[in-house]
């Protein structure tokens, strides 16, 4: 037994017995400071100021603070409306995978607007100017600002508690203004903001320029020439009917790069005219995890540019949760109207929206048993659930994907109800907290996923687990291996489609084509 | 004196309540929704906007999967409420109208309801360590206020009956300017003050949710951000954005 496996043990013989009924048991008593020492780095003034924010926090930092919340009280109604109205019901608080996580009490979604609320509420109400602690309102100090800057980002802005609130109280809102105020004092995080600089400067988040996105462009056209025998292209900045926006990580990291290829399978396999673009090689939108409009506005912006000079017809994005509500709900009211595109497409597309559409129309063939080795279980990515749609219906974001996989999969199982679909968990690494100096964090805010995944393991045998977000993709890979998986038994979506896709005049055509022609010569027997 | 007392508190009570719940509307609708951001899946279109509303301000719709102890003793609590309010009705309108008068049995029930509602609550509050974490004094007084309220009230129906004539003929007074005695009893007294301190508090505390929730920007938003082009209201027009 390995000692990750031990680890895993041992924790399972100290749980109560109710444990051992649900799968997605946990301790529900808070701890306080449990998650007090976790910290991200902040950033150093060379990645504050780029993003129009001052390098450190200035000797007029309470006022400017408190300056910024005025501000935001006047323009941004989630902020107003949800530090007055949360009645302290306490639905919420057992829902943060954050707090199931760590158990620390300011994890908890109404412990974290908390934070905020009780300083607002000393400043900018009544009851808290005349009665501060008859309210819970205290005074605003360095402390406070410390503390704001450890449990903000501490959330993933997953909107899981969005969901139980009776008034759709969403703590995202909540983190986003607390960040974007922070940030407005110089106190920023290093990794959310060095990104949004490296998007400014080079188009994407990882700072590839465009020769290196050539050359591994090239590579993957080679690799998959290799495998199928079909010369299978990958554009970057040529005229076209199509601009893929997709994550950065999708050129080089595992297995979102299996799922670029699956993209450019299906787009040849459709005859699609695409492209990548090079200017806006980048889907994700870090601005929008630090609440900042205007940071969000200029990367969605490059999107925009990057329509016009190519001169397409329509914009599809890859597989990314986040970026793909920054392109669903605020791409037209960041970067629109898009009236230059083909009004007979939504604004934007969702590839899994393009494949499934192909899939309808026959346009794909899939010999689905490549997937058979795969017992497949599909994690719900936060911002996909809770922040999007896909199709024409409300839930069309839960349907698409999974008719996707059932397409292409032979054996797929649900992890259990309360886990899924709008009730998703999130995997631990979202809303900008991928980083490694968060790592305590995020393998425990990955823990209630994997508690389910295992169930479905223990269950069903299920091997791989299948996800459309970047993040989640990145996550898994780190969070799994402790929980006896491989760093490979998290899977793209479009690598299921890559697997099974029959490209016409490929080797795997040919193949199936023999198989077909031995199984009809030995039904003639 | 204990009359006139009353009154103006009264008077005073009802402007703070009406003027201040106002003045909260105004605030959220005129504060602007950057960008559309409803909890998805959300319905598509207006009417579908509505229902959601309906079934979540009448039903506690997310409350129900979220927790179903702290959703029974809401539900006990609000839907009593209600009753209890169209009961009360009784009081300012003359004559009583048909239906209101239909409603007294249940009100008088209600009450006792209302009651075990707020006491579900409140033991909530104290005994499960999250909620008594997240808990201000003032979350405790704000229950023994809807307790104090709803017992004072018992009382004046099981216990020792108030005269309820001299009530109305108070309070038809007052809509009037037309004076008449408050009738002496310390429940009644009791009773009156209370409820005259819950208007008054109200728009200054979180009772605001009543009203708030209608503005709920993740709950009231139609989910078509793809179809509707939604121009913020806190940015500039694309036209006038310099383009890098
Ligand atoms: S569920 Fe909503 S109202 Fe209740 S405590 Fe949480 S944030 Fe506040
Ligand atoms: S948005 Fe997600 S991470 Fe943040 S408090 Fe809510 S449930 Fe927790």
């Amino acid at each position: 037994m390995s000692d990750l496996e031990k680890n895993a043990q041992g924790v399972t013989d100290e749980l109560p017995q109710e444990a051992k009924e649900d799968p997605l048991y946990f301790n529900p008593e808070p701890k306080e400071g449990a998650s007090a020492h976790i910290q991200s780095y902040k950033a150093a003034p060379e990645f504050q100021e780029p993003l129009g924010y001052p390098g450190e926090l200035p000797p007029d930092w309470k006022e400017r603070v408190l300056g910024k919340m005025e501000e935001m009280r006047g323009k941004v109604r989630s902020f107003r409306l949800f530090l007055d109205i949360c009645v302290k019901c306490g639905a919420c608080t057992d829902k943060c995978h954050y707090y199931m996580g760590t158990s620390d009490p300011k994890n908890m979604p109404v412990g974290r607007q908390d934070l905020l609320r009780s300083v607002y509420r000393r400043y900018f109400t009544l009851p808290g100017k005349w009665f501060p602690s008859l309210v819970g309102a205290r005074e605003l100090t360095e402390d406070v600002l410390e503390e704001w800057y450890t449990y903000y980002f501490q959330c993933s802005e997953c909107r899981r508690c969005s969901v139980f609130c009776p008034y759709g109280i969403d703590t995202a809102e909540i983190t986003m203004a607390a960040r974007e105020i922070l940030d407005s004092v110089g106190v920023g995080m290093k990794y959310t903001n060095e990104i949004i600089g490296k998007v400014f400067k080079v188009g994407n988040n990882l700072g590839l320029p465009k020769p290196a996105l050539e050359s591994t462009l090239e590579d993957l056209e080679e690799e998959i020439e290799e495998d199928t025998g079909v010369k299978v292209r990958i554009p970057l900045d040529e005229p076209a009917d199509i601009l893929l926006v997709t994550p950065s990580a999708d050129f080089f990291a595992e297995p979102h790069i299996d799922g670029l290829i699956g993209y450019a399978k299906v787009f040849h396999a459709t005859g699609a005219k695409w492209t990548l673009s090079s200017y806006a090689s980048e889907a994700a939108n870090f601005a929008m995890f630090i609440g900042s409009y205007e940071n969000m506005r200029r990367i969605a912006l490059r999107i925009r540019k990057a329509a016009i000079d190519l001169g397409v017809k329509r914009i599809i994005i890859g597989e990314c949760g986040h970026a793909w509500r920054a392109a669903y709900q605020f791409l037209n009211t960041l970067a629109g109207p898009f009236d230059f595109l083909d009004p007979n497409y939504p604004v934007p597309q969702h590839i899994c929206e393009y494949t499934w559409d192909a899939i309808q129309k026959g346009l794909l063939k899939f010999d689905k048993s490549q997937n058979d080795w795969i017992k497949l279980t599909y994690h719900d990515s936060c911002n996909v659930a809770r922040a999007s749609r896909m199709g024409d219906y409300p839930g069309g974001q839960f349907d698409i994907p999974r008719n996707i996989i059932k397409a292409v999969c032979n054996h797929y199982y649900e992890m259990p109800e309360g886990t899924t679909r709008e009730e998703t968990l999130c995997c631990g690494g979202g809303g900008g907290l991928l980083t490694d100096d968060l790592m305590e964090l995020r393998k425990k805010g990955g823990s209630p996923r994997m508690k389910a995944l295992k169930h479905v393991t223990e269950e069903y045998g299920v091997n791989k687990m299948a996800a459309i977000c970047a993040i989640c993709k990145t996550q898994f890979a780190k969070v799994m291996p402790d929980y006896g998986y491989a760093v490979d038994d998290i899977m793209s979506v479009h690598q299921l489609v890559s697997n099974a896709i029959i490209l016409p005049g490929s080797m795997q055509e040919k193949e199936l084509m023999g198989e077909d022609a031995e199984n009809a010569v030995d039904a003639a027997e | 004196m204990l009359t006139t007392v009353y009154a103006l508190l009264f008077y005073v009570a009802f402007v703070i309540f009406v003027g201040g719940i106002a003045y909260r509307i105004w605030e959220y609708k005129k504060t602007p929704v950057p960008l559309k951001i409803p909890t998805t899946p959300a319905p598509t279109t207006r009417v579908g906007v509505l229902w959601r509303m309906f079934k979540e301000v009448l039903f506690f719709e997310s409350l129900w999967k979220s927790n179903k102890w702290i959703w029974i003793f809401a539900q006990l609590f609000h839907a009593s409420l209600w009753l209890i309010i169209i009961r009360h009705l009784r009081y300012f309108l003359q004559p009583v109208p048909e239906l209101i008068a239909l409603a007294q049995p249940f009100g008088k029930y209600a009450g006792l309801t209302f009651v075990l509602g707020a006491l579900g609550l409140l033991a909530r509050r104290m005994f499960v360590a999250r909620v008594r974490y997240i808990s201000a004094p003032s979350d405790y007084l704000m229950l023994l206020l809807f307790l104090g309220i709803g017992i004072s009230g018992l009382m004046m129906t099981f216990v020792t009956r108030t005269d309820v004539v001299g009530v109305k003929a108070f309070f038809l007074g007052l809509m009037t300017f037309n004076w008449q005695p408050l009738p002496n009893s310390p429940q009644l007294l009791l009773h009156l003050g209370l409820v005259a301190l819950w208007m008054i508090i109200f728009p200054f505390s979180k009772l605001v949710h009543a009203p708030g929730v209608f503005f709920s920007p993740t709950r009231n938003a139609v989910d078509d951000p793809r179809e509707r082009f939604y121009q913020s209201p806190v940015l500039p027009p694309i036209d006038q954005v310099p383009q890098e």
